[in-house]
Formats: C-alpha cells, sequence, structure tokens
C-alpha cells in the first residue's frame, strides 16, 4: 500500500458508516418524538439536584433504564417498566447508566417518597440497608450543636439512635443533599405508556 | 416484502460483492505474499539481526546467539539505512521523551485513584468526608487518568518515534508537536481538576467538560499536522502496516472527540448512543489500532523477522476499521434504544472475530519457532503478553455482546474486568514494551538496573490476572444474582464481596508494578545506574557500530 490519500480516506469511509449509524441514524429517529403527556419537566431545584448527581457519579452505580421483562426481573423488583425513548425527553445528560452496583433509580420516586429515608440513607446507607456498599456523604450535611440548630431554623435528620453525632450534637442537610433529594423523588415514570404503533 | 425476501436479497448481494472483492484481490495479486513490504522496517542485510535496546550488550549477544540456533543468520546493515534511523530518532528525541514522562506520571496518579475506588467498594465508609475523594469521583480520576493521561499519552509518545522511523525521515514541526502534547496535558491536567471537584460533563468517557476538551482538541491537532505532514514528505515508497493502524487512529480519536464532546447537539437516547459510539471506538479506533501497529512494528523488530504473512494484516486492518466503529450499541443492550442498532452492533462485534483471528495467526506464524526469545528480551515479553490478551478479551468482547451473555454480565462487574483485560492486559502492556525498547535510543542511556523490568512484568502480569480473573468471577455471580427475581437485590451485593476485595489485590500489584517502572523510568532519566559513553546501540558484528553509536551519543 502505497497512498497516503486512499489511508486516509478509507479511514473516514469507515468511521463514517459507523457514525451514521450510532449517531445520525438515531438522532433521526428520536429528534420528532414528543414527551409522554404525564411527564413533567425538572422543577430549578430538581435541575440543582440532578447537578449535584452528576457531579458525585451517582451515575456509575446506578442505573435508569429498566428493562423488559424478558430480559430480567426488573419489573419485579419494583424498578418499574421498560423505558421507552420519550422517558428522557428532558435529559440533559442522559443518565442511563452501565452499572446495577446499587438498584436501578428510574422509579427511586415512587418506591421511596420518603424525604426523611433519602436524606437519612446518603447520610448513613447502612443505617438504613444493611450490608450496603454505597459510600457514605457526610459532606452534604453539617454536623452542628442542636441548639444552634434550634435556633437557625434548621430541621435536623430523623436518624436510627447509633449511626447519629454525640449527643447534643444533630445533622443538618445542606442545601445539595436537599436538592439531591428532590432530584430523587421526582424520578417517577409509573406513568403509562403506548405500545409503538403497530406497522402498516 | 417480508423479512425472508430481505434476508435473501441481501445475501445475494453480499455473495455479489464478496465475489468481486476476490477478484479484485487476484489481481492486485493480493492473495501472493509480499515479504519486501513486510521487510521495510529492517535496513537492508538486517534481517536476521535480534534488536532489544532495552538489553544490554552481553545479554543481547546472548539472545542473538539462541535466535541463531533457531537458524536465523545475521549479516551486515546497509550503515547508510541505519544513519537514516539515527536521525530519525534524534528528530524525535524531545517530543517523544515528554510524551513518555507526562505519561508516566499520570500513570501513577490514575493507578492510585483506581485503587483507592477498589477499595472503597468493600470499605465504604473509608475517606468519606472529603468530597473530592468520593468513589464517584476518585473513580472518574482514575479513568480519565489512565485513558487520556497514561494511554493516551505513552501512545502519542509511542506514534512520534515510530512514523519517523518507518517513513526513513526526519519529525517536521517537531515544536509543533511538543506544543500540542501541552496542551493536551493541560486538558487532562484541567479536566482532572474539575471532575475531582464535581464539574463534569456527565457522561462515561467524556467527562471532562467540553470546555477544557477544547484544550485537548487544539493540541491532538497540533499533534496530527506535523506527523502527517512527516507522512507527505516521507522518504520510503511503502507505507509499512504499522503507519497505517497509527495514521487512522490518529485521524479516528480527533474526530471522535471532536463529535462526542460537540456540546449542546446530543440530547436523550440519541446522546446514550453517540456516549457509547464513543466510549466504543475510543478503545475500538485509538488504542487497539495502536497497540496494535506496535506490536506489527516491534515483534518482528526484535527477533529480527519479518510479518509472516503481510496481506493478512492489511485484511486484519480494514476489518478492524469497518467492524469495530459500530459495536458500541451493544452497551445499551435491552436499553431504549431502536432494536436495529442493538442488533447491528452485536453483529460486528462478532465480526470482530475476523480482525482478531488474522492478527494472531499473523503472530502465531511469524514467532514460530522463536517464542523462547521472550526469555531474553523484555520487549518480546511484553509485546507476546499483550498480544495473547488482545486475542482473549476480544474474543471475550465478541462473545459478551451475545444478547444471552449480555442479559447475565450487563450492568455487573464482569465488564469492568473485560474492560482492563483490553485497557491493562493488551494496550498497557504492549505500551510498557514500546517504552523499553523506545527509551534507550530516546535517551541514549541504557535501563540502569535490568531485573527491575522483570519484577515489573511479573507483578503487572500476575496482578492484572487475580484482578481479571477474581472480578470475572464476581461479576457472573453478580450477574446471576440479580436475575434471580426470588433473591433480593442485596443478595447480588454480598455475593461480590470477596471478589471486589481479590481485585484490590490484584490492583496493589498493579500499582507496585508502576512503582517499580516509574521509578526504574526516573533512574534512567536521572543518567543513574552504571556509567556508559553512550548505549550499545545497533549490532556490534558491524564494523560501523561503534561509529555510529557515538554519532547517536552526540
Amino acid at each position: 500500500m502505497e497512498n497516503e490519500v486512499k489511508l486516509a480516506s478509507g479511514a473516514m469511509v469507515a468511521l463514517g458508516i459507523a457514525t451514521a449509524a450510532l449517531v445520525v441514524m438515531p438522532y433521526m429517529q428520536v429528534r420528532d418524538i414528543k414527551p409522554p403527556p404525564q411527564l413533567k419537566g425538572y422543577t430549578s431545584a430538581q435541575l440543582r439536584g440532578r447537578e449535584v448527581y452528576i457531579a458525585n457519579g451517582c451515575v456509575y452505580c446506578h442505573s435508569q433504564q429498566p428493562r423488559d421483562r424478558n430480559f430480567g426481573p426488573d419489573a419485579e423488583r419494583g424498578w418499574g417498566r421498560a423505558s421507552v425513548p420519550g422517558d428522557y425527553f428532558y435529559d440533559k445528560p442522559h443518565l442511563l447508566g452501565s452499572m446495577r452496583t446499587g438498584p436501578d433509580l428510574f422509579n427511586i420516586g415512587a418506591r421511596q417518597p420518603s424525604k426523611d429515608w433519602h436524606l437519612g440513607h446518603l447520610y448513613q446507607p447502612r443505617a438504613y440497608v444493611p450490608g450496603s456498599i454505597m459510600p457514605s456523604y457526610p459532606y452534604l450535611f453539617v454536623v452542628k450543636d442542636a441548639k444552634d440548630a434550634e435556633s437557625e431554623g434548621e430541621t435536623p435528620l430523623a436518624l436510627p439512635p447509633a449511626y447519629g453525632p454525640n449527643v447534643g450534637q444533630v445533622v443538618v442537610p445542606t442545601p445539595q443533599a436537599l436538592d439531591l433529594v428532590k432530584y430523587l423523588q421526582g424520578l417517577n415514570h409509573t406513568y403509562p405508556v403506548l405500545p409503538p404503533a403497530p406497522k402498516p | 416484502m417480508d423479512s425472508a425476501v430481505f434476508s435473501l436479497l441481501g445475501a445475494f448481494l453480499l455473495s455479489i460483492i464478496g465475489l468481486f472483492v476476490f477478484i479484485w484481490s487476484l489481481r492486485k495479486g493480493l492473495l501472493v505474499e509480499n515479504p519486501t513490504a513486510a521487510s521495510v522496517i529492517f535496513a537492508h542485510g538486517e534481517v536476521g539481526q535480534v534488536d532489544d535496546p532495552a538489553l544490554q550488550g552481553a545479554a543481547q549477544a546472548s539472545m542473538q546467539q539462541a535466535a541463531k540456533e533457531g537458524g536465523l543468520q545475521a549479516h551486515a546493515a546497509d550503515a547508510a539505512e541505519l544513519l537514516d534511523r539515527i536521525s530519525s530518532d534524534r528528530s524525535t528525541a524531545f517530543p517523544v521523551f515528554m510524551f513518555i514522562t507526562f505519561a508516566c506520571m499520570w500513570l501513577v496518579v490514575g493507578s492510585a485513584a483506581g485503587l483507592i475506588s477498589s477499595i472503597k467498594l468493600h470499605e465504604p465508609d473509608w475517606l468519606t468526608d472529603y468530597a473530592w475523594l468520593t468513589f464517584g469521583r476518585i473513580r472518574t480520576v482514575h479513568l480519565t487518568g489512565v485513558l487520556y493521561g497514561w494511554i493516551t499519552n505513552a501512545a502519542l509518545g509511542m506514534i512520534v518515534w515510530l512514523l519517523p522511523r518507518l517513513l526513513r525521515t526526519r519529525l517536521y514541526g517537531a515544536i509543533w508537536v511538543m506544543l500540542g502534547g501541552a496542551l493536551i496535558n493541560m486538558g487532562i491536567a484541567g479536566g482532572i481538576g474539575a471532575i475531582a471537584t464535581g464539574w463534569n460533563d456527565g457522561m462515561e468517557y467524556l467527562e471532562i467538560p467540553w470546555q477544557i476538551a477544547i484544550f485537548m482538541f487544539a493540541g491532538f491537532a497540533l499533534v496530527i499536522l506535523p506527523v502527517l505532514y512527516t507522512l507527505v514528505n516521507r522518504k520510503v515508497s511503502h507505507l509499512y502496516v504499522s503507519v497505517w493502524y497509527m495514521t487512522a487512529a490518529l485521524l479516528w480519536i480527533a474526530l471522535l472527540f471532536l463529535v462526542g464532546k460537540m456540546p449542546g447537539v446530543h440530547t436523550g437516547v440519541q446522546q446514550a448512543t453517540t456516549n457509547w459510539w464513543y466510549g466504543h471506538n475510543v478503545l475500538g479506533l485509538w488504542f487497539t489500532p495502536v497497540s496494535v501497529g506496535a506490536i506489527y512494528y516491534f515483534l518482528p523488530k526484535v527477533i529480527g523477522r519479518p510479518i509472516r504473512s503481510y496481506n493478512l494484516s492489511l485484511l486484519g486492518f480494514w476489518t478492524l476499521a469497518f467492524f469495530y466503529g459500530q459495536v458500541g450499541g451493544h452497551h445499551l443492550i435491552g436499553g431504549p434504544v431502536p432494536g436495529w442498532l442493538i442488533t447491528l452492533s452485536i453483529v460486528q462485534s462478532v465480526m470482530m472475530v475476523i480482525p482478531v483471528i488474522a492478527f494472531s495467526i499473523n503472530m502465531g506464524a511469524t514467532l514460530r519457532g522463536r517464542m523462547h526469545l521472550a526469555r531474553y528480551s523484555p520487549t518480546l515479553r511484553f509485546m507476546m503478553f499483550g498480544g495473547l490478551m488482545y486475542l482473549a478479551s476480544s474474543l471475550q468482547g465478541s462473545l459478551e455482546a451475545l444478547r444471552s451473555v449480555n442479559q447475565i454480565t450487563h450492568f455487573t462487574h464482569f465488564t469492568v474486568a473485560h474492560a482492563h483485560l483490553g485497557a491493562y492486559a493488551f494496550v498497557t502492556m504492549v505500551l510498557f514494551g514500546a517504552i523499553y525498547f523506545m527509551m534507550p535510543r530516546v535517551l541514549n542511556w541504557e535501563w540502569p538496573y535490568p531485573k527491575l523490568i522483570t519484577l515489573h512484568f511479573w507483578l503487572a502480569a500476575v496482578g492484572a490476572m487475580i484482578y481479571f480473573i477474581g472480578l470475572t468471577i464476581g461479576g457472573w455471580l453478580q450477574g446471576v444474582a440479580m436475575l434471580d427475581a426470588a433473591r433480593p437485590f442485596m443478595a447480588s451485593v454480598e455475593v461480590t464481596l470477596p471478589y471486589l476485595q481479590w481485585r484490590s489485590v490484584g490492583g496493589s500489584l498493579m500499582v507496585l508494578s508502576h512503582l517499580v517502572f516509574v521509578g526504574h523510568f526516573l533512574a534512567m532519566a536521572l543518567r543513574f545506574g552504571p556509567g556508559r559513553a553512550g548505549a550499545a546501540l545497533f549490532w556490534p558484528n558491524e564494523p560501523q557500530s561503534t561509529e555510529l553509536g557515538a554519532a547517536h551519543g552526540k
């Protein structure tokens, strides 16, 4: 082989085909998709929470793409119906994920709506799920004297006794923790979607 | 029309195209072997001479003796061509040293971050007080550090060193290459800092914020343009297959990075397919062709024998180029993406068997009767290990893409083990071998403590195997547990724990091997060890060798 032009053009054609298949065709196929009517856009607090989710790399252990029944017991585990492209209408960037070191979170808001549970679980996962290997996130919380927190009007966490701070102190969530929990509570895609229209 | 008609029509068209390709290849003489082309990596008369700069004079002499027993006869190499090679090496010494030094630094940073992440998975309350040390961030620091910092820098260094050699010319615009390297590394450092502070683009493999990625893209362009200019100004008429792999890889990574990081274009599910188009192509169209190209150069060069079948290597190149680009969709099997895309990716993943088998047959045939030289040559040892792991990881990848297997392995640590088999046991080991070969030429100084090379090899190889085997078993058990609706989700977590600990054991050995390697590299760069006036450069049975060695030493 003597010709560098052949080399470059061949290489570009190969990449062009791949790009057409994996980037351009999906773009044309999903660009006109409308969001399902019951899917609500994110509130600004939820969007901030989503940024916290991204910044701390939650996506590396939690997927957001329940699969169909013939792929696995996702529905039996309470993770919800198989997701469809429309469900991701407001997601920028996408957070489909590729690992399930922890459970799928696409419907965590429906499965676990409690704010207290989420806050406590972020502070110390093992207080709620024995044997969990999720990291604890103490840096999303502040430990304060109970009196100070009360005078500042903060709502401290209701932690199981063995996991709380020292006597006389309380754990108070930071705004980031509160936003993140709002995002998690909002992850609810349990509304029904129509199956794709039959081909004529 | 129903699918039966479609598949019949498709099969008909495919066979017609296949027939034309066959006729064309006959006309081009591609079915006849082409030993001249395979020999362009040697100077005239150099075939038969073993060459591993990582060996000291006496060690290389005994390796040559061992090769002779296998029937290889050495002749004196053409001095003018050797001088060309020396001037090629001299023109690239500075940029190569820069890239490799950055690579070594990122290797230590990146693998330390990897070990921390690994330990965190079985000690979840360890180092949780600081945000930058949380698993989700330090894991990404690890990924960015080793993928962009280590592999990309080492690969660029190797390309910049190898191409002028293969093109028998000097490197044009070395200063621009160095500027490009500086920009790329600024981008990597900035990207890692951004990720640690929580600023990232949120997509796997594409975490570096696009604002910072602009620097990296500019850097890539500044490296690629001088390399292309060098290519155009070459002094050989034939482009050796390594040139094909490496030039194509450079063009691919620049475009991949550009499209993947384009802000504001991709959205929703399409962003996910783009994400994995990029994610898998970084491995398939950047790491793999660079490493395969490296093996195609270093392995025959070390044993002093041209590759067995040159045309098979070209078949490998084009099949890799056409199949590998489309495999990314297998990361989304079962996901909310169009079914045809998944099927296409699965088909192409299986087609990847062709280039891999072509490569392996070729290397096996080239090495026939020379395997024992791995006992002598550190470069060859790393290259052979890497080549074997390429075969293993690629075949495993093809199997893993099948729906039935993927159903179990998807979302588990099995995938992580597979990624390390490819990026570490294959790519990283090949890069280690290449660095052991290159640095004595670049620094004009021998590796001061040869025993450390052996120690490095065994620590890295054993560590990687513990890592891979442990995590593969753990990941499989995790997947089986997750698919069993009767078992709670936590069962899939508990079952992995012992294997996650084994991963940390393997990872520690790997990190240790990197400290040995980088320490040795520093000792060499700082001119430690027994002093020598210039390295034992070219083969001592040629009369010009001392003169050439001295010329190189200036």
